[in-house]
């Protein structure tokens, strides 16, 4: 199966060098990509010289990239995130432009091949390059922080996860400038997928940065559960675990259950496309709906895999910002793990258009909406949590109620959704699109937010300008309800999703208000950069002493903020929920002595460098350079066999600095009490 | 958090606002009966739901206003984390409502599953028996055709149906899966190469209707619409007529132009199409020369043809040429071999299977006994099997 496209070939050495790489498959001809390429090789090239300048690359090396400290691989996750939430916005951007413009015969300013592309990237991106580092990230950061461990089972393992999925990443970051990406939707689906309709590199960098990234994602998972099973501290039994962690250990759960499904179906979709196996094409017996029900046998738990970190997330928020313990932690655990498990029986109900039986289809929609029971008791918790406490709206509390008002309208739609027949009308519309965004966004995004706002003090030492915090979120939810309003509207008219151009122009003001909708949402996520600017600069008067800045109730605020590399310098002894509320209810008194050496993994650049070529090798992959892809494989196998000898993987952080950076926190809690 | 309310209640309305303002709410406001239950069934799922939802958003304002830290006044208990009764309550709420709805989409599924044949044509009014209007429908790249069959003829990107006659549609697609939508009849199915989906559906008012593919299939997506008329009788008749009295026949050479990629294709009628074009077209063999789906499936449910069969796949240099003249051709079966050169290919062989005795076991063939030639007869493929019960 040569290369299909690309009218220059490349012959002799050059094509055992590079593949179908030639010069053509660079996109000189749109200027909207080469326009973006600038911007990003200027940004990059001040960057490098700024990081040079400061001789910065040396600290970034030994401190953060090479680091297996769960904290700064967590921050490393979220800033991850960030980075491609704004690219994964700027396609948004595109696609609300391209939708307002394309009316009355006007062609709009993207061609197919562009638009197409950028709808496919952005469901990607927010999906596995936004969404899936922002919760791996907050459970890397706050789990072993909440169950009292000083890191994750599996540090090393921790370091390379982040750095594949990093890889994936860079991969799709790649297809902007070298190539194309694919043009088939977010799962693409087969035989759009397959060689024979989509013969160009797109869909190989789609198929090679998810499994690149799946890898990273399942590893993270495998290691979150076991830091959860067996690095509790004493006395945290399962049922005494902050809600948080128990989301976490459900998300991991799924992660681990779901991700090889995908990694297997993408496998299937590369043999089809590379050695010409039939698994989904329309011929030999190949059957497209195969890969349709794999993908979403691991699509819908990826979706809860997204939502029930943040469930926890909303759960302590609503139980802190209450001042009360969580209003039925028990029913909370029950119903995550019902969750948990019927998100692997409702899989269907993504495509009841395909023509299933009646009873089939009956079956996964009522099965759909058997989850929004405890999904609905989960509502009610939190309610009655809010019920009869103190509520301070501070940022944190004014997103989880801006959560739970959007959430509900997003969870009734979503029921629409789950009855076959009404689903038959409404889906692929709009309304799909207004729906899964008012759940993913109102959800989500917003559970994100909250987290960053609850958890920023605790990760840096000072907290994040209200101000700004505050214009961010206006922006966010006002700009969310206009821009995704319209489209349930739209919905409703029989407009359908990934269309380019429209003919019926009384289409059009809807589009426009949409469009509205997601500058209000530009500017909050302009805001949101400022408010961490701003927070920079005004460091010293945000600046928190207590490690407490909320008087929380887990145990990641018992330490200081931010957490020594060691986090307790004592393991935490655990009595009740809320163990560091019930700390300090019992007058919990700060050991001052008796400190001992801790024992602590080594960091490691193993991680970054196998995944550097296993980006290289997926790179290679992509584009046929055969030689290229040998030698990279047998690099990640002789490199991962070389790191097993290495026998320096742990040291013990000295007595003297344990004592040190104790005193320090005690003087610095003292200036505190006297002022 | 009062005033976030307000500004957000304003936005929740927007849609009401607009739908008094007179859009057009195709799917809210339809013309087909099917699509009307259709609607029906989004509107009581909203009522039942809004139902728990209302109380539930006006609980978490409440709540917010009233336990706010600024109100001392109100009651703060901050160990109360657990109340049976409001357990209960809280479980059994949602439950309930699920209960009802789950109800309903099991009867509604049923009832209105696609495949099922209509027992009324608008309320009141059983369909009458037997006179469905049978469409068959196929999603090209990147436009539809509509076959005829009763009448013998065919139309691209347009479909013409009389009002209060039973439409059955057979559904199917030759490249890549779209989905066969007319907010204003009936929801959508998707129409899926190699297979055949079905839907019934009626129109009760006469008009012009939008239909597009509701599934992304490529560059062509967007504009890969046709307009559906519902007609009275006798416009039906008219466009029949119109249609006999075109110049254009569908032959297979004309579809396998046809079956190209093009976009935004005008209106075009046939006067008649060739003998089974649909099936060829449902069996992935409208292209001469290749094997149809269903002789490949009758083939393996024979069992499959052993050695002749693993030499299938192996190139066939001979039959290259006469495909398209291109060297590139894949050595697969479904592009070098039809059913008379597996049948030769067998027929020529005189093989004798391995020897098979180390196995034996459940599932496994027992020990033929034999020398004799291997003889190979077409079964019916289930598509075949379905379309002579029907």
């Amino acid at each position: 199966m040569s290369a299909v496209t690309g009218i220059a070939e490349n012959t002799g050495l050059a094509k055992i060098l590079f593949g179908r790489l030639t010069f053509e498959s660079l996109p000189l001809h749109e200027p909207i990509v080469v326009a973006t390429f600038c911007a990003v090789a200027l940004g990059g090239i001040a960057l490098v010289a700024g990081v040079t300048y400061f001789r910065l690359w040396g600290y970034l090396w030994k401190e953060w990239f090479t680091s297996v400290d769960h904290k700064k691989i967590g921050i490393m996750y979220m800033i991850l995130g960030l980075v491609m939430f704004l690219r994964g916005f700027a396609d948004a951007v595109m696609m609300r432009l391209q939708q307002a413009l394309a009316f009355n015969g006007s062609e709009g300013y993207l061609n197919a091949h562009h638009y197409d592309q950028v709808f496919t990237a952005h469901g990607v991106i927010m999906i596995f390059f936004v969404a899936m580092p922002f919760v791996t990230g907050l459970m890397n950061y706050i789990v072993p922080l909440q169950i009292g461990a000083r890191d994750v089972s599996f540090p090393f393992l921790n370091n390379f996860s982040f750095w594949m999925t990093t890889g994936g990443a860079i991969l799709v970051m790649m297809s902007l400038f070298i190539g194309e990406f694919a043009k088939t939707g977010w799962l693409a689906y087969p035989p759009l997928s397959n060689i024979g309709y989509s013969p160009d590199v797109g869909v190989d960098y789609y198929i090679w940065a998810l499994q690149i990234a799946g890898v990273g994602t399942t590893l993270s998972g495998i290691n979150l559960i076991a830091t959860i099973v067996k690095m509790r501290c004493p006395g945290m039994t399962m049922m005494k675990m902050p809600i948080f962690t128990w989301t976490s250990l459900c998300t991991n759960v799924l992660i681990v259950a779901s991700f090889p499904v995908l990694t297997a179906c993408l496998a299937l979709l590369s043999l089809d496309r590379y050695i010409g196996t039939n698994f989904f094409t329309n011929d030999l017996g190949g059957n497209p709906m195969m890969y349709v029900n794999l993908i979403w046998i691991w699509g819908h738990p990826e979706v809860y895999i997204l939502i029930l970190p943040l469930f926890g997330v909303y759960s302590e928020i609503t139980s802190t910002f209450s001042g009360k313990k969580l209003f039925g932690y028990t029913s909370m655990v029950y119903a995550t793990i019902v969750i948990t498990i019927l998100s692997y029986l409702v899989w269907l109900h993504h495509f009841f258009t395909m023509g299933s039986g009646a009873s089939v289809n009956s079956f996964f929609g009522i099965t759909t909406m058997i989850i929004s029971i405890p999904t609905g008791a989960k509502i009610f918790n939190w309610l009655f949590t809010m019920y009869r406490g103190r509520i301070r709206f501070d940022l944190p509390m004014m997103w989880t109620v801006a959560f739970m008002l959007t959430f509900v309208i997003g969870g009734m739609t979503g029921v629409m959704l789950a009855i076959p027949p009404a689903d038959f009308v409404l889906h692929n519309s709009l309304f799909l699109i207004a729906h899964f965004h008012n759940v993913i966004i109102g959800g989500v995004v917003f559970g994100v937010f909250a987290a960053i706002n609850f958890w920023f003090p605790k990760a840096f030492g000072f907290k994040l300008d209200e101000f700004w915090g505050k214009v961010s979120f206006w922006f966010w939810v006002i700009g969310f309800w206009v821009a995704f309003a319209p489209l349930y509207v739209l919905g409703f008219m029989g407009v359908t999703r990934r269309m380019r151009v429209f003919d019926d122009p009384s289409l059009q003001i809807w589009f426009v208000i949409a469009g509205i909708g997601a500058a209000m949402i530009a500017a909050g996520i302009g805001a949101l950069l400022v408010q961490i600017a701003v927070s920079i600069w005004r460091r010293k008067e945000l600046t928190d002493h207590t490690g407490d800045p909320w008087n929380g109730r887990t145990l990641e605020w018992a330490t200081s903020s931010p957490p020594p590399d060691y986090n307790f310098a004592f393991t935490p002894v655990v009595h009740d929920n809320d163990a560091w509320y019930d700390m300090k209810q019992r007058g919990y008194a700060r050991p001052l002595q008796g400190f001992k050496p801790i024992h602590m993994p080594k960091n490691t650049g193993t991680g970054i460098i196998l995944s550097g070529f296993a980006t290289a090798l997926g790179f290679a992959l992509i584009w046929y350079m055969w030689l290229a892809a040998a030698v990279c494989f047998v690099a990640i196998i002789a490199g991962a066999i070389y790191h097993t000898f290495n026998y320096k993987r742990d040291f013990h952080i000295p007595v003297d600095h344990v004592i040190n950076t104790e005193a320090e926190r005690t003087k610095l809690l003292a200036a505190q009490a006297a002022s | 958090m009062g005033k976030t309310l307000s500004r957000l209640r304003i936005f929740l309305l927007l849609p009401l606002v607009a739908l008094l303002g007179g859009c057009n709410f195709v799917v809210m406001n339809p013309a087909g009966d099917i699509a009307v239950q259709q609607r029906d069934l989004v509107v009581v799922s909203v009522v039942l739901m809004l139902l728990i939802i209302i109380p539930v958003m006006f609980l978490i304002v409440f709540f917010s206003w009233k336990y706010r830290q600024a109100n001392t006044e109100a009651k703060y208990e901050p160990d109360w984390d657990h109340s049976t009764h409001l357990e209960l309550v809280i479980w059994a709420i949602p439950l309930l409502i699920i209960i009802c709805l789950g109800a309903i989409t099991w009867s509604s599924t049923h009832l209105l599953d696609p495949y099922r044949r209509l027992d009324r044509i608008s309320p009141g009014n059983a369909a009458t028996l037997n006179d469905p209007l049978l469409v068959e429908v196929v999603a090209l790249d990147w436009k539809w055709l509509f076959i005829y069959p009763e009448y013998g003829v065919a139309a691209v990107n347009e479909l013409v149906a009389p009002v209060d006659r039973q439409i059955r549609f057979k559904i199917t697609a030759t490249s890549v899966m779209n989905s066969f939508y007319i907010p204003a009849l009936a929801g959508q199915i998707y129409a899926m190469p190699g297979m055949e989906t079905k839907l019934h559906a009626v129109i009760n008012k006469a008009g012009k209707y939008d239909g597009f593919s509701a599934n992304y299939s490529g560059a062509g997506f967007s504009n890969m619409r046709f307009v559906f008329h519902g007609v009275d009788q006798a416009g039906f008749d008219g466009w029949i007529a119109k249609a006999k009295s075109s110049q254009d026949k569908l032959s297979r050479d004309v579809y396998l132009q046809l079956e190209k990629p093009s976009e935004k294709v005008p209106v075009k009628l046939y006067n008649s199409f060739d003998a089974d074009l649909y099936k060829l077209i449902l069996n992935q063999c409208a292209q001469p020369g290749k094997m149809c789906m269903s002789e490949m499936m009758a083939i393996d449910s024979k069992g499959g043809m052993g050695l002749a069969s693993a030499r299938n796949i192996l190139p066939l240099k001979y039959n290259i040429s006469q495909l398209d003249g291109s060297a590139a051709v894949k050595n697969y079966v479904a592009s070098v071999c039809t059913v008379a050169d597996a049948v030769r290919e067998a027929a020529d062989r005189t093989f004798t299977p391995g020897d098979s005795t180390p196995m034996s076991g459940a599932g496994l063939p027992r020990r033929r006994n034999t020398t004799e030639p291997f003889q190979f007869t077409p079964a019916p493929s289930p598509a075949e099997r379905r379309a002579s019960n029907t």
